[in-house]
């Protein structure tokens, strides 16, 4: 071990979502959003990263941690949920796919850094969330929240949380969640990505940096 | 002895020159020699029906079984080499884990049947692992879907039927159970109609040594588990089919 850390053991560090994502529950279907820093110890590595990972057409899934881990993750998951919705003939529910990701990350506990939040659209069960946390461990909730950014949501989410919120309603609890959050964590930057998935399938939005509400701020 | 397919008969790997495999046909005869099983789609579940010879009195009554579970609600029935029968119901219940440990839901019956189509046809392929002897009759009860009845042969043919017979009695059974009104039916009456059949139409009583009656059903009534019929029932259903003679004679 080096006495002195020379700058470029920054980049040696593994590539993680150092993030914030959340997802929440209204009236038609989930709301997702996260923000868009990859960074690899103090370099952004990545300043407009997509962590709305799709895995079928109505189910996404957010992903936190080592970036290598979540995405090899989201596409076993979403290749195993394609291959039995085509053998099953229907969609597949967002608990079949949150499972799934539980297994993976279960059975792989000692490899793996991945906390993913599971959340989408199904006929039977409308909206759901899942949240899938680094032990491997599965709770459906109303709302989820993930990432190093959300420690400092837990407050906010809360107090201003309401069960079958329009979209409107939720949008801009998303929003204004993953702003506050960029805001104060470093390892959160960069714009607000949002999608809204219900019955019609997943609408996709951005906000911009400069479009980001500012909250208190000398 | 020279038969119908000399020297194109040794191994599955050998098609005969007019597009057979002569193994898997003999495969088929080795189900034709057991005794037969029905199944039957009734508007509120799915029965099955087996007439068991009683090979000797010291055999203890349900033994020798030829109807399985795999997970709670999927019935198996089987007839050809039981042995065969029971090899491929291990692996379905081991399908039927997987997917649900997997997925957190429990099979769907027409996915099971396509798993164990495509492991019965492997062994179709091969010179040194020979097919399985037995055929299978896979139902399921769903409040939604309504039952499903999926029959597997040697071949690895699945098929989905409303009624269904095999074993040695099938043509006959098959003859009979098309006079029925299965989508009327219920999974009661149906006990009552797979007994009267097996007994009557299919069981030789002079030529044959007495049978034994094994039923099972997956059912509204049994709320899509798949239970063996109580006792009492098929006691019941064997006295009613007995009273029927009677009244023909």
């Amino acid at each position: 071990m080096e006495l002195i850390e020379s700058p470029l053991q920054d980049l040696k560090k593994e590539v993680s979502t150092g993030t914030t994502i959340i997802a929440v529950q209204y009236q038609d279907g989930v709301i997702i959003g996260a923000d868009s820093r990859t960074s690899s110890g103090s370099y952004a590595v990545n300043r407009v990263t997509d962590k709305l990972t799709p895995v079928h057409d109505y189910i996404y899934c957010l992903r936190s941690g080592s970036a290598a881990d979540t995405q090899i993750i989201a596409s076993y998951v979403s290749y195993y949920l394609n291959m039995f919705s085509i053998e099953e003939g229907c969609l597949p529910t967002v608990k079949k796919a949150a499972h799934m990701f539980r297994e993976f990350c279960y059975q792989n506990k000692q490899y793996l850094l991945a906390s993913i939040i599971v959340a989408g659209w199904d006929e039977e069960n409308g909206g759901c969330v899942y949240n899938v946390p680094l032990g491997g461990s599965i709770i459906k909730q109303p709302f989820a929240i993930g990432g190093s950014g959300s420690s400092y949501l837990y407050g906010y989410c809360d107090i201003h949380f309401k069960e079958n919120m329009t979209e409107e309603e939720a949008i801009s609890f998303v929003s204004k969640g993953i702003t506050e959050a960029i805001a104060r964590d470093g390892s959160s930057g960069g714009i607000c990505r949002i999608a809204t998935i219900n019955k019609d399938g997943v609408k996709r939005r951005t906000i911009y940096g400069n479009e980001l509400q500012k909250f208190w701020e000398k | 002895m020279s038969g119908i397919g000399t020297g194109y008969d040794l191994y599955p790997t050998t098609f005969s020159p007019d597009g057979r495999i002569f193994q898997v046909e003999y495969a088929h005869k080795a189900v034709e020699n057991s005794s037969t099983a029905i199944g039957l789609c009734c508007k509120d579940g799915v029965v099955f029906g087996i007439e068991k010879i009683i090979l000797s009195k010291m055999l203890v009554e349900g033994t020798n079984r030829r109807v399985f579970s795999v997970g709670e609600h999927i019935g198996i029935a089987t007839a050809g080499l039981t042995a065969d029968g029971r090899r491929i119901v291990q692996n379905a219940r081991q399908e039927a884990k997987n997917y649900e440990n997997f997925t957190s839901d429990i099979i769907p019956i027409h996915v099971l049947t396509e798993r164990l189509s495509i492991y019965v046809q492997v062994f179709t392929l091969y010179n040194y692992i020979r097919p399985f002897g037995c055929s299978l009759m896979i139902g399921s009860y769903d409040e939604e879907k309504g039952p499903s009845l999926y029959c597997i042969e040697p071949d690895s043919v699945a098929l989905g039927f409303y009624g269904c017979a095999i074993g040695k009695g099938k043509q006959e059974a098959k003859t009979e159970i098309s006079k029925l009104k299965l989508s009327e039916m219920t999974c009661k009456d149906a006990v009552k109609e797979i007994a009267k059949i097996l007994m009557k139409t299919v069981h030789d009583e002079t030529k044959e040594k007495e049978m034994e009656l094994e039923m099972s059903w997956i059912c509204k009534e049994t709320k899509g588990k798949h239970k063996l019929v109580p006792k009492k029932l098929i006691e019941e259903a064997v006295e009613w089919v007995k009273g029927q003679e009677n009244e023909e004679d």
